[in-house]
């Protein structure tokens, strides 16, 4: 195989973050290294799912990992929808970790977290020496610096689970992407995040299971847990299997994703965690099991029929139900990760309706939400940081104390509630447009539920923007802190490219419409992972000889 | 061509199904250590499910070193995979349980605070923000009718002190024109 063909491209949004993870990890005591390495990484990243944009266009680029052909081996996929969603998570990682970078050197340690003893003991030392000794006292009072290894792993378990092309691959993808996002939840280890932790990972621990479940049931069934083999073994076998398989998937998915009834555990846990952290989590970690139901929805069960019904009412009701939390909430972080849950019920609905106008809407707005529920939560950063506080009751004023800190809110938080002409309006009408089409009651039903949950939606950020903007303050604010630069510009970088995604809507559109052609035909991923009906893929062992036995059904 | 036999042993599978209730059993009470037993309990079941899909036990799984039937080497990798997560995550819980007994001095799961909070304002009847509007001034609504003012009409700066518009001069003067 020619080591510079696209398919290079491939493995690098997985390997490159986990082989910077190790380097970061080495280098804990230098701080500039780490950044560097860090920075480094996901710029590649980014630059690898550019390119990958532009190759998928032209069909799926496969690659057999290590050589071994497919089936038996794992390979990596990257069709239009993988790659589309690569390049956002790199975007979106790559903003939230310049401005945790800048967070950090602001604060010589992370100020939204009650300081521990470990920390005390470090501000004393910090405060009683020149700059010089400062290196010393923090090797031996801090611990190692686990911030950007972890990240890193991050976004090596997110690119991993977008380019999984298996399901154990996808499996493993999860398990990374969870492990680090436990240590992110509960960094410093305090009472609030211990509490929201515990929380988060046993919920997250008992999807995993359920998925792993799912996994054995599915080899069980058909001897292979292969994607596209899957695609064309899964239709043979007994329909009740099937439907148990599926039913089982969308479970532990579902937990991921946040869909009503599995999303109680995200308002709880998301809100008490470093905010550069809420933010990543709340713009990718519940996008990924949308991915994941997605692809799995389009391109395992196709004939959708049974579950269709049941995936419209949930969708409904995680939109009703997660907008008026949000109304009742007092906590501004608390208010966008219940509208983060409301939200997730469009992208349901774009993708029960199966349709290819429905599924290049919801991958819209898949697009869509991530860049603007991240821009939000970093700007909610930013406000915390200004005000030391996120609840409304206290906040006010900050319309004529910090002008531009009110911009960055109000566009993507107008983008959020869909006022036209910004993408998430563009988005929605896809949906609706979708539902429209599609006809049935239910549909309809999801039709007018959308518009009222977009009302809800403008409602619930219009008082949050009168409370902490437009009012007077109820009491005093804290003086005037400086915000950083190295804060505000990732998070205005990607406000503008929330405003981007509306003047670029026609190609993005149309790049979205493509991958959910290419979704909804399950024949051109096949094609691709085992060229000319082969029976393996293009790895090294691809020849099937005699005396290997293929387990059957 | 031999076929390796895929009927599954019935001990396996009641050993799954025994791991499994366990398992939620632990997983539903509120202490993190028996949660943690629970998931490690569970997670067993789930391998053990995976290396029961795989079929029957056979020979090792080396091409051509023998005739016999061969064990399925794929569902053997998935469980190794799988194994080692476990373990990672075991780890990370542990570690996590310990930091609750030591700020706490216990490790149950608490209920959140914020839940709590609304819960009890719903008992009350009480609006779940402050809300400058809604809140009573403390005069009835006709007295703040009737305080209203034409905000319309010229301010007469020699009738604003005492308060009463002398005929001719105001808007509301009337009867005097």
């Amino acid at each position: 195989m020619n080591l510079w063909s696209t398919a290079t491209l491939v493995p690098l949004p997985v390997l490159v973050p986990l082989f910077a993870a190790g380097l970061a990890l080495a280098l804990h005591r230098y701080e500039r290294a780490q950044r560097i390495i860090s920075v480094v990484a996901l710029s590649v990243v980014v630059t690898a799912a550019a390119g990958l944009v532009v190759a998928a266009k032209e069909g799926p680029v496969v690659i057999d990992v290590g050589g071994w052909a497919a089936p038996v081996g794992v390979n990596l996929v990257a069709d239009p929808l993988s790659a589309l969603m690569l390049l956002v998570s790199g975007v979106v990682l790559l903003c939230v970790l310049l401005y945790s970078m800048a967070q950090g050197i602001a604060d010589g340690a992370d100020r939204s977290a009650p300081a521990t003893k470990d920390t005390k003991i470090l501000r004393k030392a910090l405060e009683g020496q020149d700059p010089d000794a400062d290196e010393d006292v923090r090797r031996d009072v801090l611990p190692v610096a686990i911030f950007h290894p972890t990240f890193l792993i991050l976004a090596a378990g997110v690119a991993d689970a977008f380019l999984a092309g298996d399901l154990f691959n996808l499996y493993v993808g999860f398990e990374i992407l969870l492990a680090a996002s436990y240590v992110l939840l509960t960094l410093g280890g305090t009472v609030e995040r211990i509490r929201a932790g515990s929380i988060y990972v046993v919920v997250a621990l008992l999807s995993s299971i359920v998925f792993l479940v799912a996994v054995g049931l599915v080899y069980a069934a058909t001897g292979t847990v292969n994607m596209a083999q899957l695609a064309e073994r899964l239709p043979d076998i007994d329909p009740g299997v099937r439907l148990g398989i599926q039913g089982l998937l969308l479970l532990a998915f579902g937990i991921k994703a946040a869909i009503f009834p599995l999303s109680a555990w995200l308002p709880d846990s998301y809100p008490t965690a470093p905010a550069p952290v809420t933010a990543v989590f709340a713009g990718l970690l519940t996008k990924v099991g949308v991915y994941a139901i997605l692809r799995t929805q389009t391109l395992l069960f196709p004939q959708n029929e049974a579950l269709e019904a049941v995936l419209l009412v949930l969708a409904l009701a995680t939109m009703i139900v997660g907008i008026l939390g949000a109304v009742a909430q007092d906590d501004v972080k608390r208010l966008l990760s219940f509208t983060l849950v409301s939200h997730i019920g469009y992208m349901i609905f774009g993708v029960a309706l199966a349709t290819q106008a429905s599924t290049a809407a919801a991958i819209f707005y898949v697009v869509h939400h991530i860049t603007v529920q991240t821009a939000l939560f970093l700007v909610v950063g930013l406000i915390e940081r200004r005000t030391g506080t996120t609840s409304l009751d206290r906040l006010g004023g900050l319309a004529t104390l910090a002008p531009g800190l009110a911009i960055l809110f109000f566009v993507p938080a107008m983008n959020l509630a869909g006022i036209p002409p910004l993408s998430g309006f563009l988005g929605k009408v896809g949906l609706l447009e979708a539902g429209v089409v599609d006809g049935s009651a239910l549909a309809w039903v999801l039709v007018v539920g959308s518009v009222v949950t977009s009302l809800l939606t403008l409602y619930a950020v219009v008082r949050a923007w009168n409370k902490a903007f437009w009012q007077p303050c109820p009491e005093k604010l804290p003086d005037p802190t400086s915000l950083p630069w190295g804060m505000v510009g990732p998070t205005a970088a990607l406000v503008a490219v929330g405003v981007g995604l509306t003047v670029a809507a026609g190609p993005l559109y149309d790049y979205a419409d493509r991958a959910a052609e290419s979704v909804m035909d399950g024949h051109t991923y096949i094609e691709a992972v085992f060229p000319d009906g082969a029976q393996r893929g293009t790895g090294e062992s691809n020849k099937v000889t005699d005396d290997t036995v293929e387990v059957e059904p | 061509m031999i076929v390796l036999d895929t009927v599954p042993s019935g001990a396996l599978l009641l050993t799954v199904g025994v791991l499994f209730a366990s398992g939620v059993y632990l997983l539903l009470e509120r202490s993190l250590t028996r949660v943690l037993l629970g998931f490690v309990l569970m997670g067993n079941g789930a391998n053990l499910a995976i290396l029961v899909a795989g079929g029957r036990a056979g020979a090792p799984p080396i091409t051509g070193a023998t005739s016999e039937p061969m064990s399925d080497p794929l569902a053997q990798a998935m469980v190794l995979t799988s194994i080692v997560i476990t373990l990672a995550l075991v780890a990370f819980v542990l570690a996590m349980a310990y930091r609750s007994w030591q700020l706490h001095g216990h490790d149950e799961v608490q209920d959140d605070v914020e839940d709590t909070r609304i819960a009890r304002l719903a008992v009350a009847d009480a609006p779940s923000y402050a809300d400058s509007d809604a809140e009573e001034s403390g005069s009835t609504l006709d007295e703040e009718a009737v305080a209203v003012r034409d905000e319309v009409a010229l301010p007469d700066p020699a009738s604003e002190p005492d308060g009463v518009a002398r005929p001719g001069t105001g808007a509301r003067g009337g009867d005097g024109a």
